[in-house]
């Protein structure tokens, strides 16, 4: 049947954003367990940790497929199209980033050298803290909605993406200490493993980066 | 004349056949959207709506129900100059009813978006031009007709906005939106009640007055609709003091509690919803029933005697059953789809259509419910209060009107002419 007033309503896309934002969140949140067992050097169970980063991944893609499709370009919102679909993209290269991580590791076989293994430890954290966060941020916005993005609302996701930036500026600078500290023992272990060891380093900083980018994201989607 | 003497009776059974039909028809599709607001928003469950639904509904149809009921009856057509040939008039306006009738079966069955209202006064525009002949249509009156239903959307649309971002200003955008929310409720609430008697004081309620002589003025009126309006708040009150804030639930959506409260003025809102929609959507199924019993009862098309109250109550019981057998299937389906309008919002959509169309309504212009419904929600979106609107129904409300215009008029010609050989 079609009906005016049943057509006129359109699927929202904030309730599939979310559920793919925290999809995402977990699927970087299992990089601290992946690297307990590399470190450990049970890669069997690092394998199973990487077969559901990727189960993980997969399930955020179909969200972010289905929801392509559905915002079509009549739909008429309070935010913009384009700035929403970018944002989807921006979380989706968080999954996608855990997934290279965890694969490149785990295909490597990579040891991580004992004398940079906590840094290692904590910078991972904390890039998954800086997930977290920006999930805390996605999670406000059906409050943003309530809102009509306006007034204190908004007010308080800035805040919030403050906070987000704080974080990641903590990742930064964990990034530099590990760098640091692997540069005084490189040269103890084979070039190649390093080479490859400072790539990884490289995107564990990316992951925080990304997760960064959803909040600015955020703030050119409610700044209008 | 001897005709009309001939077939009287069997005339007003058929056009009460006809026009209890078109109620019901009135009642399964179009009550729907209006109640369905208020299903989806989930201020009230099916059981719930269908209830208020059929008391306001009826409430609305028979005490405010009159006006446009007149203008579907005599302002359309000029019955003054066909007062030779009256029997053309009975003819005509059962065909109207007959063809809106028949076309609303077709196009719900088909899956088009329809309207009653413009079903019906296609049918009777149709009749009149090619059965009797253009200079007995009045054009300024169906000009006045096309243009509200351009314009009823729009008003429905600005209020509805307004509405929203008041609602923004006054309580959503505030350290603490639950105390505010119930400080300022009670105002939309006294504002329903007011509107609503204001209406039926003022318009509705004049063929019960004339009966037993009453007169009221307008600031009696404004008294009397002042001391409902009040009523409706100390009701309202009540159950909203009985909304507690569910911390909990707050973790997920800081609105929630908030939201609850909305929930509890939505009843109201609903119930004007219903009260309005009742009082304009009656006319199209009985107003052509009325401009038939007017003609064979007095045996001139002229008098202009008030439309008799049982006619009203006759589409108003119309309506009800139609609501009650199919109507709460199509309610369920809406209710689902528009889940998305949240109580704070689908008020301000319910109290902007429901003010529109009750202002129409005292005005006596048929305009669609359901148009104006659509757009006091764009009006809610415009002021980025919903996820996420598809425009391509402004296209599909365009479509209505072009189809179901023609269509009516068609049919209506096509009956009209069927009567004309088989009565002569």
């Amino acid at each position: 049947m079609s009906n005016p007033l049943s057509m006129l309503f359109g699927k929202s896309p904030i309730k599939p954003l979310q559920e793919h934002m925290i999809l995402v969140t977990d699927c970087a949140a299992e990089l601290a367990d992946f690297l307990g067992n590399a470190i450990a050097d049970d890669w069997d169970a690092a394998s199973a940790r990487y077969e559901s980063i990727c189960t993980l991944e997969n399930r955020a893609d179909d969200i972010k497929r289905e929801l392509r499709l559905h915002m079509p370009k009549g739909l008429f919102m309070p935010v913009s199209r384009s700035d929403l679909l970018e944002l989807l993209t921006v979380q989706d290269n968080i999954a996608n980033r855990a997934r290279d991580i965890a694969g490149l590791m785990l295909g490597r076989r990579m040891a991580i050298p004992g004398p940079v293994q906590e840094d290692m430890r904590q910078l991972v954290a904390a890039a998954i803290a800086v997930t977290r966060q920006a999930l805390k941020i996605i999670n406000e916005l059906d409050e943003l909605l309530e809102a009509g993005f306006a007034g204190r609302e908004v007010d308080l996701v800035e805040g919030l993406i403050r906070e987000l930036d704080e974080e990641e500026r903590k990742a930064d600078k964990l990034e530099r200490t590990l760098r640091h500290n692997l540069f005084a023992v490189e040269k103890d272990y084979h070039p190649l493993d390093m080479m490859f060891l400072y790539d990884i380093i490289e995107k564990v900083g990316g992951l925080a980066n990304r997760a960064r980018r959803v909040g600015g994201r955020l703030q050119t989607l409610v700044a209008r | 004349m001897t005709l009309l003497a001939e077939y009287g009776q069997i005339l007003i059974i058929l056009a009460c056949v006809f026009g209890f039909f078109m109620a019901w028809g009135v009642g399964a599709n179009d009550v729907s959207n209006a109640m369905g607001t208020s299903v989806g928003s989930k201020a009230l469950t099916l059981r719930q709506a269908i209830l208020v639904a059929m008391v306001f509904e009826f409430l609305g149809a028979y005490l405010a129900g009159g006006e446009v009921t007149g203008t579907i009856r005599s302002g359309i057509v000029d019955a003054s100059a066909m007062a030779d040939v009256p029997h053309l008039m009975v003819y005509g306006m059962l065909s109207a009813l007959l063809a809106s009738g028949v076309w609303l079966l077709i196009a719900t069955s088909m899956g088009w978006p329809v309207s009653t209202t413009h079903s019906i006064v296609g049918a009777v525009v149709g009749f009149a031009v090619v059965g009797l002949g253009p200079e007995f249509v009045k054009w300024g009156k169906v000009t006045q007709i096309a243009m509200s239903w351009v314009i009823s959307p729009l008003i429905a649309g600005v209020i509805a906005f307004s509405l929203f971002r008041s609602v923004q200003y006054l309580i959503l955008d505030t350290e603490d939106p639950f105390a505010r929310a119930k400080r300022y409720i009670p105002l939309y609430m006294f504002a329903v009640g007011f509107l609503m008697s204001m209406v039926t004081l003022e318009k509705g309620l004049k063929h019960v007055f004339d009966e037993s002589h009453i007169e009221l003025s307008f600031l009696e009126s404004c008294f009397y609709a002042s001391l409902v309006g009040l009523a409706v708040v100390a009701v309202g009150t009540y159950f909203l003091s009985r909304v507690e804030r569910n911390l909990e639930r707050e973790k997920a959506n800081r609105f929630y509690s908030v939201e609850k409260v909305f929930a509890v003025l939505m009843v109201f809102t609903a119930c004007s919803m219903a009260f309005a929609h009742g009082s304009n959507d009656v006319a199209n199924a009985v107003g052509p029933l009325a401009a038939i019993v007017g003609v064979v009862k007095s045996g001139n098309v002229t008098a202009t005697t008030a439309v008799p109250s049982w006619i009203l109550l006759l589409g108003a019981v119309g309506i009800v059953v139609g609501l009650a057998t199919y109507g709460y299937k199509v309610m369920a389906t809406i209710g689902h789809k528009i889940t998305e309008l949240t109580p704070s919002r689908g008020f301000a959509a319910e109290l902007g259509a429901a003010s529109t169309v009750v202002l129409a309504s005292a005005t006596g212009l048929p305009i669609s419910t359901t148009h104006t419904l659509v757009g006091a929600v764009l009006g809610v979106g415009l002021a980025r209060g919903i996820a996420a609107l598809n425009l391509r129904v402004i296209g599909s409300i365009f479509a209505s009107w072009l189809v179901t215009l023609p269509a009516g008029a068609g049919l209506a010609i096509l009956f009209f002419f069927f009567f004309k050989g088989l009565f002569g």
